[in-house]
């Protein structure tokens, strides 16, 4: 792009203010993690920039009451056999969208895209009653089964599908005898994998984030995924504050080493959804 | 069978799971919001009564009125930042620039529950490393317990949602800009338009189906804000029900006093004041200003 040049002051200024920005967004973890490693007495007499010794001594604090990587299991359990289901149901229906011509297909799939816009919350009251009369309330499965239909990602990977699997190769495998479902399994679901892999990222995270689904169908505390025990921790460990740091700690890293670990993949992803939609 | 209707077979799961886990649900919940309970179990028609005591509730009032607030303050900013960052951070290629855009959106995926209780601690009033700051710098004299203030809790919900969101607003509004076509600038700044000139009228009015999709996207997420509200005050909405936003109010009406047709219609209006507001937008954002045509012209003239 084609610009005017800058005067060097404004230049300055303007990285001053970019790096800000950056501090800004890292310092609150930069403060959980020192905090993390510090005893309540140090935190409560002042500023702490680097880490302490306490480490351990506040892991002992947090164990003493809760199993924190108990939360851990109940959010692996939940988002995991979600991810794998999201992403094998949605490629399948975003083939099916993208190289099959039948009847309805363009209404159906406005259909798909009207139920992005819906809130979530619109339907929880009645989604609790149904899992109250089927008797699954406190079980992991109605918190996974539903992401069998989850329109994001049926959206993107169609959208991948239509642009870089021609129909050509489609045709030969049928030419050369293989069935539907075995060119989907064989050809389509592997071509597909970059954008199914980005989704899958995304849908994780998610996942793993749901505070209010897990809170209102779930009630024994063992069961709980994380962000539900996060929100506990304050009032289990009163004053404890390296305790809490440390607990937050915990359920954050995770989601940031992947964030980091994967950022072109993701920021790609957002922004075609962007465009496109 | 023809080939083409095969690919039923292919959206039949999807929509089987769309039916039983979205759709019945949701219909469900319009049938709730005419009923009030007998027993636990038990519901009977009530008519409109739910809807009418919607109406009459100063409360419900008031949790419109805060998510709508705690939106605002935290998306205007938002809007202004991100549209500036973005349009730095394309212009040329300095160096840092993925560093930059991967550190502001870097809080955005992660766990909004844990990012409530993060900030819950580091502003408490005898231990936080706020006060913990100002003390030291001389700022205060003496700690303030700040989430007990009203507005400052509320703020500082939009503070996060504000910290949490800028950096993936930059990004959708960057991916916008790339799509206009260079050749335009180019054309303008040969015409000896300023900087400022191009911005307004050229980069601007292009922007505009991002900056809906940023709009209608945003306004959906913030008026469903439970989590943080949640966690910052243990659920209770507090200080002064400052913190009870719509989603918080219909799980406290839902889940803890179990008036399930009553929170039926809470969800209810809150869908429809989305759906109302995004077709607003839309059609505001679609109109055809006097920027628009000219950012068309100036396209049209680089073609002949």
């Amino acid at each position: 792009m084609m610009i005017q040049p800058r005067n060097p002051v404004s230049s300055i200024v303007l990285r001053v203010f970019l790096v800000g920005l950056a501090i800004i967004c890292v310092m609150p973890f930069y403060m959980m993690i020192i905090n993390a490693t510090r005893s309540n007495v140090e935190i409560s007499r002042g500023v702490w920039l680097t880490p302490g010794d306490q480490l351990l001594r506040n892991y002992e604090i947090i164990q003493s009451k809760v199993n924190i990587w108990r939360g851990f299991y109940s959010s692996s359990i939940i988002a995991i056999p979600s991810v794998v289901l999201s992403a094998f149901f949605s490629a399948l229906t975003a083939y099916g969208f993208a190289k099959f011509r039948f009847r309805g297909r363009e209404a159906l799939f406005w259909v798909v895209l009207a139920t992005m816009m819906i809130p979530q919350q619109l339907g929880l009251i009645g989604y609790y009653d149904l899992v109250l009369r089927l008797g699954l309330l406190d079980r992991y499965i109605p918190l996974i089964i539903p992401m069998i239909a989850n329109p994001g990602m049926v959206f993107f990977v169609r959208a991948y599908i239509q642009s870089s699997i021609p129909d050509s190769l489609i045709e030969a495998a049928i030419i050369d005898g293989s069935g539907e479902f075995r060119t989907f399994i064989t050809i389509i679901f592997p071509l597909a994998m970059p954008a199914v892999a980005t989704m899958s990222i995304f849908t994780f995270i998610h996942k793993w984030n749901d505070l209010i689904t897990p809170l209102v169908l779930l009630n024994s505390a063992d069961k709980f995924p994380m962000p539900v025990v996060i929100s506990t921790i304050r009032g289990l460990y009163e004053t404890n504050f390296g305790a809490i740091y440390l607990g937050i700690t915990i359920s954050v890293i995770p989601i940031l080493i992947v964030v980091v670990t994967f950022s072109r993949a993701l920021i790609r992803g957002l922004t075609i959804g962007a465009i496109k939609g | 069978m023809k080939r083409g209707n095969k690919g039923y077979l292919f959206i039949l799961p999807y929509f089987l799971a769309f039916l039983v886990f979205q759709l019945y649900p949701i219909i469900y919940t319009v049938i709730l919001s005419f009923q009030r309970p007998i027993t636990l179990i038990d519901m009977e028609f009530a008519g409109l009564e739910n809807y009418r005591r919607l109406l009459t509730t100063p409360i419900f009032f008031r949790a419109i009125g805060n998510t709508w607030y705690i939106w605002m303050v935290n998306f205007v900013p938002q809007i202004v930042i991100s549209v500036f960052l973005a349009v730095v951070l394309s212009e040329g290629r300095f160096r840092g620039r993925e560093v930059l855009r991967t550190l502001y959106f870097l809080p955005n995926l992660v766990t909004a529950a844990s990012i409530g209780v993060l900030f819950a601690v580091l502003m408490d009033w005898r231990f936080g490393t706020l006060n913990q700051v100002l003390l030291q710098l001389g700022v205060l004299a003496e700690p303030i317990n700040w989430l007990q203030m009203p507005r400052v809790a509320q703020g500082t919900v939009s503070l996060i949602q504000w910290w949490q969101w800028f950096g993936y607003t930059t990004i959708i509004f960057m991916a916008g800009l790339s799509a206009i076509s260079e050749d335009l600038y180019e054309a303008a700044y040969i015409d000896g338009a300023g900087r400022f000139q191009v911005f307004h009228l050229i980069t601007l009015p292009l922007l505009r189906p991002t900056m809906l999709y940023v709009l209608v996207t945003s306004l959906i997420g913030g008026l469903q804000i439970f989590d943080i509200p949640r966690v910052l005050t243990n659920g209770r909405g507090a200080p002064d029900n400052a913190l009870t936003t719509m989603v918080l109010y219909l799980y406290n009406q839902a889940f803890h006093f179990f008036n399930v047709g009553y929170a039926a219609t809470v969800a209810l209006f809150l869908f429809f004041m989305i759906l109302v507001f995004s077709v607003i937008l839309y059609v505001l954002l679609n109109r055809d200003p006097e920027s628009a045509r000219m950012a068309r012209a100036a396209r049209r003239r680089m073609r002949t």
